[in-house]
């Protein structure tokens, strides 16, 4: 019992990085510009597909193909902001909401039409690593590596960088910023794109371990709003927090119920810390 | 922006006016019927069905319709099927993309039947496709021959005119425990992890049953999610020393199922997973197919000897191309192997056909009747329908065989048929590793 | 209370009736199919619009009513025996009453957190049914076809359904009107305004916003049960789908929220396109690039959507178009 509920919490804490990684985008969009991005997971199809694409027909080890994921990225949430967030930003919620969903719709739309809804594979196998009697995943492993990776690297990049700093004074006070001289415009398209692109790239870390279709970032979404909500709204790094502590419920509820229960219970926290802690464990806003 | 205004009132205009001619040209319809002066008349009769080109039953739906459009095209060039009253008939299919989703099947068949005019439908592949297909094939009085659909609660719903080609899904993982108990008499438990569809549920809740009753210990009985891609939680719950692993649900899942048990190194001696294995192209998994076993609507390697010495007895007929036949023909128009999926769209084309031959006319209430008092052999088998009001149209000549893949002399990774004992082309391997 | 007097009231509601109406009078098969999806839709969006078009508030999870009351309406008729008749109206009960339950713990929130709020509803409750033996689990109910002899056949069945729902989508539409032109409705767009200056002036916003919201959530429900019944069975992936809630929104933003003829155009006018890309091999999803299109120039350009600029631009056109 003890063997498989370690064994179990390891899995659901590897996975739990690389979903922490991709709602730090959601996160980092939010906090810097109070737009909910419902793009978010057509981005994560799209890194999926991004490497499937590259892997299968440029041959290209997805591994290598992680910088232009993520450049791709990130010029795609650059020029989505220009075309669909910047009129409305100052707009009442409804309309960003719906602008950045409208994305989604044209993202899927044209995503069934060019790959169909067939599920597709990333056929990359680098072994397993054994510890003691658990057995871990290559692929799983290295993913959650990069995603911390990268988290990481977003903390020293807010935190220590002076296009980091703009962009933290932008999130707290837009028009301050302004009259400091920071054009805000641009450093918010740029932190729109840094949210997509780590969107994109979690959705390419998860396709080296899933099979995908144009579907999945769909079913990765609600679980990117869960991380938000229950790390707080506003924190990145809180978001990192709230994946681990995610990855850690899945991999420990199905010690004890069937697995059938996890949506059910984290949905269910879900609304009860929209309810009680809007703010959730760390957030600021 | 100024014009904008005009635009878009005359856009509602238009809008609006689109949609009153849209609507009333649903009403317009024109049935296919190709006249010629006095007789024999010539007719072509629309099989409807939906195909899964995309989704996540496109390998095996495709399959399936492949087995169906080489009847068409072969019944098609030998001249067509002649009536009672001398009406020469050729078929034609007409069919859509459902996208392995349900609500779209149902839109779809309501199509097939009231505006395209089908008047014999196959159903989708999957039992739950082909469960919601029936009820409107139901509702509007239509014949429906299900392949692809092992589900036995299909037919527990009061339905007159759906009949299944398929084994029934209670009847799958019976033998998987009959041949493990004949490798292994000290084979004692086994875990069950299914995909939470109609067919798997019943499949395992079958297997479940039937493998309490022979004495083994089911250690975990859990569904997953259809379109489920972590197993991970699943796997972890597997009690080390566990017998056999069986379950699964369809390719797509069954075929990742697979790699991760091989990834997380599961040593069970006996894995049986769900419609997987069977097909060719399992075989892309390389070492993690090996050993797998699946049980299987049909094989070609499978020697139904067993039921043609039962033929003289049981007084069935025999009807159709022959196994090498069948399997010469598909090879040739697909260049490839067929599994059974293709076998199955193949053989429910030709009980059709069998069942309007037999009552010379294309009403729906003669053929149902041919089809209730069928008793038929054909490559794929027996075929016989049970014709009870409480389970109307179950299959119940039919049998399964098993197969398993296994590394042959040169290292390939071939399909041999394992079970049942009459109709295998190798032993099994076992332990699977 | 003078929606009556409003030409615009009534051309609504001819409109619909006389088309709804018109189907009966074609006995065909195809053309009631037709006519009976694009009334579901005008029923969900009008129902949606009674709550976010006159309260602002932003719900991505109305399909969840669609699906609690098409699981109650369907459970009592497939293992109660209930009729259809009695069923719907229990289910929108039932779900009007979990309504209250779920607005009282959410409608505090405001704007984003709202909606967010309301995603989780709706996939909580399709976990939760999921698990949910009664509801038959991940497999879900079905009807035994000897359910539908009760009402004479199919094919009568099939033609009754179709008349309720015919019912349902007038129904929603008087009620949008009735409540559009009272104090109740002048209250919701207080709120939809300025909610705090609403409370200012004395509108009792909670219960208000509680009430917009159980009204909203009785009609999808009946329409939900009538729509499985039609169907013969019912799986968690089929009631709650949140991709169908959001093109129901689409389809009042396209229209105009807030008005009432508005989301009954948008319905018809995008379910109508997605019909008939449905067949069409190469185009079949082409219909949600073409809305997620439409949307986005909607939102930017036009928010009022298609009736809500009319109105703005032309006020003599306001007593028409409600």
């Amino acid at each position: 019992m003890v063997v498989q509920l370690t064994a179990s919490l390891l899995d659901g804490l590897l996975l739990g990085a690389i979903y922490g990684m991709a709602a730090m985008g959601l996160n980092l969009i939010w906090g810097v510009m109070s737009v909910i991005n419902l793009s978010h997971g057509a981005m994560m199809t799209l890194g999926m597909f991004g490497a499937y694409a590259l892997f299968t027909y440029a041959g290209i080890n997805p591994y290598l193909a992680l910088p232009l994921i993520a450049i791709g990225g990130c010029l795609f949430g650059f020029g989505m902001y220009w075309i669909a967030v910047h009129r409305v930003i100052n707009a009442p919620h409804l309309a960003s909401l719906l602008s950045t969903f409208a994305v989604n719709m044209v993202i899927i739309g044209a995503g069934t039409t060019l790959f169909t809804a067939s599920p597709r594979n990333i056929d990359y196998s680098i072994g397993s690593l054994h510890i003691g009697p658990i057995i871990l995943q290559g692929t799983r492993l290295v993913a959650a590596g990069i995603a911390v990776l990268m988290a990481a690297a977003l903390f020293v990049f807010l935190n220590r960088t002076f296009l980091g700093k703009k962009i933290r004074a932008v999130a707290n006070n837009r028009a301050a910023a302004e009259l400091m001289g920071i054009p805000s415009t641009k450093v918010l398209a740029i932190s729109f794109g840094i949210g997509t692109m780590l969107a994109s790239v979690a959705g390419f870390l998860i396709s080296t371990i899933f099979p995908f279709t144009i579907y999945s970032g769909g079913s990765y979404e609600p679980k990117s709003f869960v991380i938000c909500v229950l790390g707080g709204l506003g924190n990145p790094m809180g978001a990192l927090i709230g994946g681990l502590i995610l990855g850690a419920l899945e991999g420990a509820i199905p010690a004890f119920l069937p697995v059938g229960w996890v949506p059910v219970l984290e949905f269910a926290l879900f609304v009860a810390i929209l309810v009680v802690r809007p703010t959730g464990l760390f957030g600021s806003k | 922006m100024f014009c904008t205004p005009v635009i878009r009132k005359n856009c509602l205009f238009l809008l609006v006016i689109c949609w009153v001619c849209l609507i009333t040209a649903g009403c317009t319809q024109k049935v296919e019927q190709s006249k010629t002066g006095g007789q024999p008349v010539e007719r072509t009769v629309i099989i409807g069905f939906t195909a899964s080109q995309t989704g996540k039953f496109n390998v095996e739906s495709t399959r399936q319709i492949n087995g169906l459009n080489l009847w068409i095209e072969q019944v098609n060039s030998s001249g067509g099927i002649r009536l009672g009253d001398g009406t020469k008939i050729k078929f034609a299919a007409r069919f859509y993309d459902d996208e392995s989703n349900k609500d779209r099947v149902q839109e779809l068949y309501t199509k097939l039947i009231s505006q395209d005019k089908a008047e014999f439908l196959i159903s989708p592949y999957s039992s739950g496709l082909a469960d919601a297909s029936a009820m409107i094939a139901e509702q509007y009085s239509k014949l429906i021959i299900t392949a692809g659909a092992a589900s036995d609660s299909t037919h527990s719903k009061g339905y007159n005119l759906v009949y299944q080609v398929y084994t029934p899904a209670s009847r799958y993982l019976t033998g998987a425990f009959n041949m493990l108990s004949k490798l292994d008499e000290k084979a004692h438990n086994a875990v069950l992890i299914y995909e939470k569809d109609k067919f798997s549920t019943e499949v395992c809740a079958a297997a479940n049953k039937y493998g309490a009753e022979k004495g083994f210990k089911i250690s975990l009985f859990e569904g997953y999610d259809s379109g489920a891609t972590d197993f991970a939680p699943f796997i972890n719950k597997i009690p080390k020393g566990t017998d056999a692993v069986m379950g699964g649900g369809h390719f797509a899942d069954g075929t990742t199922f697979a790699k991760q048990l091989f990834e997380k190194g599961v040593k069970a001696k006996f894995i049986s997973l769900l419609v997987a294995p069977p097909e060719p192209k399992f075989a892309e998994l390389g070492n993690a197919a090996v050993g797998i076993i699946g049980p299987s609507q049909w094989e070609p390697l499978a020697k139904y000897s067993s039921e043609l010495s039962h033929l003289a007895g049981q007084g069935a007929e025999w009807f159709g191309p022959n196994i090498s036949e069948f399997v010469a023909a598909y090879k040739n128009k697909y260049q490839e192997e067929p599994s059974y999926h293709g076998a199955g769209g193949y053989a429910a084309a030709l009980i059709l056909q069998k069942a309007i031959i037999a009552a010379g006319s294309l009403d729906t209430q003669k053929v149902k009747a041919e089809l209730d008092k069928l008793n038929l052999m054909i490559f794929f088998g027996r075929i016989q329908f049970d014709t009870t009001p409480q389970m109307h149209g179950l299959q119940k000549g039919h049998e399964m065989v098993y197969i398993q893949w296994q590394k042959d002399a040169q290292g390939k990774l071939v399909k041999q048929v394992v079970w049942p004992e009459e109709a295998k082309s190798a032993n099994a391997l076992y332990p699977a590793h | 209370m003078d929606f009556w007097k409003r030409p615009g009231s009534w051309s609504v509601l001819i409109l619909i009736l006389c088309a709804g109406s018109a189907v009966f009078a074609f006995k065909s098969d195809n053309l009631r199919e037709i006519a009976f999806t694009i009334l579901l839709y005008v029923t969900l969006a009008s129902s949606l619009n009674i709550f976010l078009g006159f309260t602002g508030y932003i719900n991505f999870g109305h399909i969840v009513f669609f699906g609690l009351g098409g699981y109650t309406g369907f459970y009592l008729m497939s293992v109660h025996g209930w009729s259809i008749y009695t069923a719907s109206l229990a289910g929108g009960f039932i779900a009007s009453a979990l309504a209250t339950l779920i607005g009282s713990a959410i409608l505090r929130l405001r704007g984003a957190y709202f909606a967010l709020a309301t995603i989780g509803i709706n996939e909580a409750a399709r976990a939760f049914v999921n698990n949910f033996s009664p509801f038959g689990g991940s497999t879900g109910l079905s009807l035994n076809f000897s359910v539908y002899h009760q009402y004479g056949g199919p094919s009568k069945a099939l033609w009754t359904t179709y008349g309720l729902m015919l019912i349902a989508a007038f129904a929603v539409v008087l009620i949008s009107l009735v409540i559009r032109h009272s104090r109740f409705g002048l209250g919701l767009f207080a709120i939809r305004e300025d909610e705090d200056a609403a409370l200012t002036m004395g509108v009792n916003a909670p219960l208000y916003k509680t009430l917009a919201y159980v009204i909203s959530a009785f009609f999808p429900a009946v329409v939900g049960t009538l729509f499985f019944f039609k169907n013969g069975n019912i799986e968690p992936g089929d009631a709650f789908r949140l991709h169908m809630s959001i093109e129901v929104l689409v389809m009042v933003m396209l229209g105009g929220q807030g008005t009432v003829l508005g989301p009954v155009l948008g319905a018809a006018a995008y379910e109508r396109l997605r019909g008939l890309l449905l067949t069409s091999s190469a185009l079949k999803n082409l219909h949600l690039l073409f809305a997620g299109v439409l949307l986005l120039l909607i939102v930017l350009f036009v928010p009022e959507g298609l009736v809500g600029s009319l109105r703005k631009r032309f006020a003599k056109l306001r007593k028409v178009l409600e």
